[in-house]
């Protein structure tokens, strides 16, 4: 299952086994604004998929329909082969093998840190208390603050809280993860840090969807980057074929706006 | 002028910032002309005031309507021979006080800080030297020395055991029933509910001796206070329900649940606290009649749960809804997250709202007094009727300040030290 990518373009796209497989996604708001016009994605087992695109353009609320926090209303959405839709079961289910990472970290303040990553695995997965404090603590370390497990979020920087954010995501023991910018709320110095650890995610061979504006993480990691705008995704290819020789005129507007 | 030179100094110390009491007062008091005369002004009529209420309670004002009704004051019509039940019930409280200080101060270095010492001090001193509490005073020490031996026993204890709060907050939860067949009077039973030790306990204390002292003669402090808890006890729960409902996506709950608050909250307190004496009764048969005090306690109870509520939704509202979706991104569902996440969040931000509402709660029992009750200002009412301490207004009417101020002011400072030890940003 474990497997390292040196060459992002190396994927062979036969025996291939999706884990999202997003149809033909719709969504409007609730004002009635169209933010989702029918978007198809797929990635698969192992792969990093980068999705950029200018704001507004819809991207968070589409990786956002891939654990149900936003509902959509056409299309399909389907996460290792359980399909979101209005049944709560599903949901719950889906939502225990997908992880998420948030611009905001999101993490609980009036909880130490390692009661945030165990959290779920207790109350979720039913571990017991000792099993789950030692698999936090392992995350703990491998993110790198493990010294600071006894911590209140408000006492830790920018980038060690968005450490947190990934460990107890990964407490879980996801499937899949998303990012939802994890680094667009963090100081330029801390930002580093926390791509650091993604990288190594992704080394492990975990299917990951970033939202990400950094260019370099997305060139360096990304099997696929894609590009999202007004509600459509414009671009998909390779991290070399989308930067250097991106084939659309929406593509190529964006890349010179950011590059 | 020239070019800046890195700055190589070791960081300079903190500025000084006790400057003496001269420039203190300099600064603060006497700044410029205007700020001198204010202040001149202001310790002038502080003076006035201060001297002139001295003057009177220690030359004019006749204290003795106080000593002679303390009685009265404390418990009303309470029989006098069965008095060592409510020392008993006094001393329990004391105890269980004690011990939950010496718990949830297991952490400090100290329990017995200087201010604590101090504090301590001059409520002996008080007890024992002010005349208003001499005939007491002989069971009010040993009651102070209960509270700090228990504080001490219980920081001991809690050093081994840690889960001792967990069993303490227990305590206190199951010690509520020996208040319940006081007031309901015909269901005894509830005490004698499997492992409600306490229960029965009260029981045996209250209940068993029911005929020698029926609920309605209780009075004075002791039902103000009775009120009052259970009141505070019974109206969180409800209000926090209330709360939810009235945040709940489904339709009928947040209806109903908005249709009581807003229907309590345009009805004045005294209008529901007179339809639970004159209504309740009306409804239910003969047998099933609550006790007065129980009808007045529903009624407080109902009317401060619409109030707490408000206060725990305008928490609610401000915890950010990331909270609740990075819970649902792990996968917990919506119940665990209202209780581990959201809840302990928004009861922490509504925490001084909520002790402002029990505080309010704690003065409207006052008026049960209008409603035939003789809680603490009810029994003060009737005491300054009595032809003997006719124009006793002053003395009494300070007297039972005193105490509600003691009261509430022991609730906000509660509240204070809860919020400083559920801080977790530093």
């Amino acid at each position: 299952m474990t497997q390292f990518q040196t060459e992002t373009d190396a994927r062979p796209a036969t025996g291939a086994e999706p884990v999202i497989v997003a149809k033909d996604v719709e969504k409007w708001y609730d004002n009635g604004f169209h933010v989702l016009k029918g978007v198809d994605l797929t990635v698969n087992r192992g792969e990093v998929v980068v999705v950029m695109g200018p704001s507004g353009s819809g991207k968070s609320t589409f990786i956002r329909t891939f654990n149900a926090l936003e509902p959509y209303q056409k299309g399909s959405v389907e996460i290792d082969g359980i399909l979101i839709s209005h049944d709560l079961k599903d949901i719950e289910k889906v939502r225990k093998e997908v992880g998420m990472v948030f611009q905001q970290f999101n993490l609980f303040p009036h909880l130490t840190v390692l009661q945030n990553v165990t959290l779920a695995p207790i109350w979720v997965r039913r571990w017991p208390k000792r099993k789950a404090n030692e698999v936090a603590m392992q995350l703990l370390e491998r993110v790198g603050i493990a010294e600071q497990a006894k911590k209140f979020p408000g006492q830790l920087s920018g980038g060690q809280q968005q450490r947190v954010a990934i460990a107890r995501s990964l407490a879980m023991q996801p499937k899949a993860m998303l990012f939802d910018e994890p680094t667009s709320a963090l100081d330029p110095e801390m930002v580093r840090e926390v791509l650091d650890v993604m990288r190594e995610l992704a080394g492990e061979g975990m299917t990951m969807v970033c939202v990400t504006h950094e260019v370099g993480f997305a060139r360096e990691v990304a099997d696929r980057v894609v590009l999202m705008a007004d509600g459509i995704l414009v671009e998909e290819g390779t991290p070399d074929a989308f930067f250097n020789n991106p084939q659309e005129e929406r593509s190529q507007k964006f890349l010179s706006q950011i590059l | 002028m020239t070019s800046i030179t890195p700055n190589t100094s070791p960081p300079s110390p903190p500025l000084a910032n006790q400057p003496g009491p001269i420039a203190w007062m300099r600064k603060n008091l006497f700044s410029d002309w205007f700020n001198s005369l204010l202040t001149v002004v202001v310790v002038l009529v502080l003076g006035y005031t201060v001297v002139g209420l001295l003057t009177w309670g220690f030359t004019v004002a006749q204290w003795q309507v106080i000593p002679n009704n303390l009685g009265l004051f404390m418990s009303g019509l309470y029989p006098r021979d069965l008095y060592w039940r409510v020392w008993t019930l006094l001393g329990f409280v004391c105890a269980l006080g004690g011990l939950s200080w010496g718990v949830l101060g297991r952490n400090v270095s100290t329990l017995f800080s200087r201010s604590v010492l101090i504090g301590i001090g001059v409520l002996c001193a008080f007890i024992v030297l002010f005349p208003l509490t001499r005939p007491a005073s002989l069971k009010l020490l040993p009651l102070l020395a209960l509270v700090v031996g228990m504080a001490w026993v219980g920081r001991a204890i809690a050093k081994k055991l840690p889960n001792l709060g967990v069993w303490l907050s227990a305590i206190w939860l199951i010690s509520l029933f020996p208040l319940y067949p006081l007031i309901f009077n015909p269901i005894p039973y509830i005490s004698l509910v499997p492992g409600s030790i306490l229960g029965g306990v009260g029981y045996l204390f209250f209940g068993a001796g029911r005929p020698a002292s029926p609920v309605n003669d209780w009075g004075g402090l002791l039902l103000t206070l009775l009120v009052a808890v259970s009141g505070i006890l019974l109206c969180f729960p409800l209000g926090l329900l209330l709360a939810l409902g009235r945040r709940s996506q489904l339709p009928a709950v947040k209806w109903l649940s908005t249709a009581y608050i807003e229907l309590v909250r345009g009805v004045p307190l005294i209008a529901i606290l007179f339809m639970g004496q004159v209504m309740i009764p009306l409804f239910l048969p003969d047998g099933m009649r609550p006790e007065r005090i129980a009808r007045a306690v529903i009624g407080l109870t109902l009317f401060s749960a619409a109030y707490l509520a408000e206060n725990v939704r305008a928490g609610l509202q401000a915890i950010p809804r990331g909270q609740s979706e990075a819970a649902a991104s792990l996968g917990v569902n919506m119940p665990l997250t209202m209780f581990f996440i959201v809840l302990p969040q928004a009861l922490k931000i509504a925490i001084p709202a909520i002790v402002g509402q029990f505080i309010s709660l704690f003065q409207d029992t006052t008026l049960l007094s209008i409603v035939g009750l003789a809680e603490l200002l009810g029994i003060s009412r009737s005491i300054l009727a009595n032809p003997t301490y006719l124009g006793r207004y002053a003395e009494v009417y300070l007297f039972i300040g005193a105490i509600y101020w003691f009261f509430c002011y022991a609730m906000s400072l509660a509240s204070r030290k809860i919020e400083q030890k559920l801080n977790t940003t530093h």
